[in-house]
């Protein structure tokens, strides 16, 4: 241990027990970060009325509620299902935007790419408003098309950012080998190109997932009624009262999360 | 060169040129359908909800939306409360993220994988679970309480939430990986040789890192810093569950004026200065450095 509090930390002759503190830094930050989320877990399966920690006595009874309300489970099956909507429009729209702006190579392009990224800024409540505007007039509020509609523009950002940074890293010139083979256009990507950003294309299915699941501000304008979110619920569920309930729903989430997190950075992996 | 070619070349050449301009133009057809829904789900409402801001009571032309904006103290500490909420996260996600992202881009591979995942796992963790777990960490009765109550730190409950305090912890969770990513990425396609020519040069190390890293530093910094203030500029749900009503801004606002008072032109009006000023910053940025580097620190 003395020895390596002593030895030298970095290329300059800075020892660990100088960094000490950097250390210490560091290491709350991240408990920071980290802790929140993982105290809620333990917590849920509290047998009291209310939140403790550590639990004095465990039970699942908040998740038999969870499981045993209709309501609660009509709007998981909600959010899953727009999720998946989500994830199967927005993937093959960004996909197909990011290739067709990468490969063209006009400068309107540049433009374009920026504009399809600019939903990451513009703040979610002001579209929120204008689409329950719009969606009024249509007869379009708390329809299901409509969600998969608003949670696909905010997931194609993603999609476009993540499938070009893989082009980047693609050698195109392998397409021009196949057309010149013979290949047209259309079939050299579908057969040489896509096989090799797959992995790209995953990760931008499951975080364009993520995003409609994780989604509030949209879903509380435009997703009510029988079309409700697991999410809506939860933040007027949140407004009222702190309901041991939402520890439950919360551990799931999070698990949700961590599952298709642990999948990205496989697929990561497997890259390499 | 041209001048020893043959003209049926020229022709060639000229349709090659025509065939391949053609083709570019469709692969940027491709992005039509990304464009329209962006276009139907985004611009159009957006232009609807500004055409709706100068639209009076009487369906007339008037600026009073506007107006109201300047004149009215209450929406005057609307904006100062969200400059000032989004001005504070920024800098305490400057000073917990620095260390934080200067140490990893130090560690060796394995252990600074393991401190991303545990930066990445809150990132992509619900924004509505966490802002829960912090309601629940931080409540009267809750588990910070009982521990500085039990140890003796302080002998009344402390106001943790249900305020400005409770905003800012929950904002500063939310916000650091956005300053924590970009920036490691800086860090390390910084050569580390000259840290070391500096400090074989003569150089202490906190001057090493002062002359030479930290300025080299400076630009992820700065984007992240961007980033996050405009981000903070948009926030609602975290105001909304852990301010507790005492923190108002602008995206609260908006939508309270909708929800609360059906009144469309102001919170057009209100949504459309956000927008602005958001633009604004962002161009601002856009000046310094690579847009697109900028929003793609999550990637």
């Amino acid at each position: 241990m003395l020895d390596w509090l002593n030895a030298s930390a970095s290329d300059t002759q800075v020892t660990h027990r100088q960094r000490l503190w950097l250390y210490l830094v560091a290491a709350l930050v991240l408990f920071f970060l980290l802790a929140p989320t993982l105290i809620v877990v333990p917590m849920s399966f509290s047998a009291s009325q209310y939140l403790e920690f550590p639990p004095r006595e465990w039970s699942l009874r908040w998740y038999r509620a969870y499981w045993e309300s209709t309501e609660w489970m009509q709007v998981t099956r909600t959010s899953f299902l727009v999720g998946g909507l989500t994830m199967l429009l927005a993937t093959p729209l960004g996909t197909l935007a990011a290739y067709g702006l990468f490969a063209s190579r006009l400068r309107v392009a540049r433009a374009i790419h920026t504009l399809l990224l600019t939903p990451i800024i513009v703040p979610v409540v002001l579209v929120a408003i204008g689409v329950f505007y719009a969606f009024v007039r249509l007869k379009m509020v708390n329809s299901l098309a409509g969600i998969v509609m608003s949670h696909s523009m905010l997931a194609i950002p993603l999609v476009v950012l993540i499938v070009n940074a893989a082009l980047k890293s693609y050698d195109m010139n392998q397409e021009l080998v196949a057309r010149s083979l013979g290949a047209s256009r259309p079939r050299a990507f579908f057969t040489i190109t896509l096989p090799q950003i797959r992995f790209a294309l995953m990760t931008s299915a499951l975080l364009a997932f993520l995003t409609s699941f994780d989604e509030v501000i949209m879903a509380q304008f435009i997703a009510g009624g029988d079309n409700s979110t697991l999410t809506r619920k939860m933040f007027s569920a949140l407004r009222d009262q702190i309901d041991p309930t939402i520890a439950a729903i919360s551990t799931l989430m999070i698990v949700v999360t961590t599952v298709l997190l642990g999948l990205v950075l496989l697929i990561g992996r497997g890259k390499k | 060169m041209s001048e020893t070619r043959a003209p049926v070349d020229d022709l060639h050449a000229q349709a090659l040129r025509r065939d391949e301009r053609k083709e570019r133009w469709l692969l940027l057809g491709l992005s039509g359908p990304a464009l329209l829904l962006l276009a139907v789900i985004m611009i159009l409402p957006v232009a609807w909800l500004l055409g709706l801001s100068f639209i009076g009571d009487d369906g007339h032309f008037t600026w009073t939306h506007y107006e109201r904006m300047w004149v009215q103290p209450s929406f005057r500490r609307i904006f100062f409360t969200t400059f000032q909420v989004s001005l504070i996260t920024t800098l305490l996600c400057l000073l917990a993220g620095y260390p934080l992202a200067y140490l990893i881009a130090q560690l060796p591979t394995r252990a600074a994988n393991l401190c991303l995942i545990a930066i990445l796992l809150p990132f992509w963790t619900s924004v509505l679970v966490r802002t829960y777990a912090w309601l629940v960490l931080l409540q009267r009765k809750g588990l910070i309480n009982q521990w500085g109550l039990s140890m003796g730190w302080w002998d009344e409950p402390l106001a943790l939430v249900h305020n400005l305090t409770g905003t800012l912890i929950g904002m500063v969770h939310i916000m650091l990986p956005f300053l924590v990513l970009p920036l490691l990425g800086a860090m390390r396609s910084i050569d580390m040789n000259l840290i070391k020519a500096a400090s074989s040069l003569g150089a202490s190390p906190a001057r090493a890192f002062r002359t030479v890293f930290l300025p080299l530093s400076l630009p992820g910094l700065i984007a992240g810093c961007v980033i996050i203030f405009i981000l903070c500029l948009g926030f609602y749900i975290t105001p909304a569950v852990l301010g507790g009503g005492k923190v108002i801004m602008v995206s609260n606002q908006i939508a309270n004026d909708i929800e609360m008072f059906f009144n469309w032109g102001a919170a057009s009006a209100l949504g459309v200065v956000l927008l602005v000023l958001t633009l604004m910053l962002l161009w601002l940025a856009s000046r310094l450095m690579r847009l697109d580097r900028v929003l793609g620190g999550e990637g």
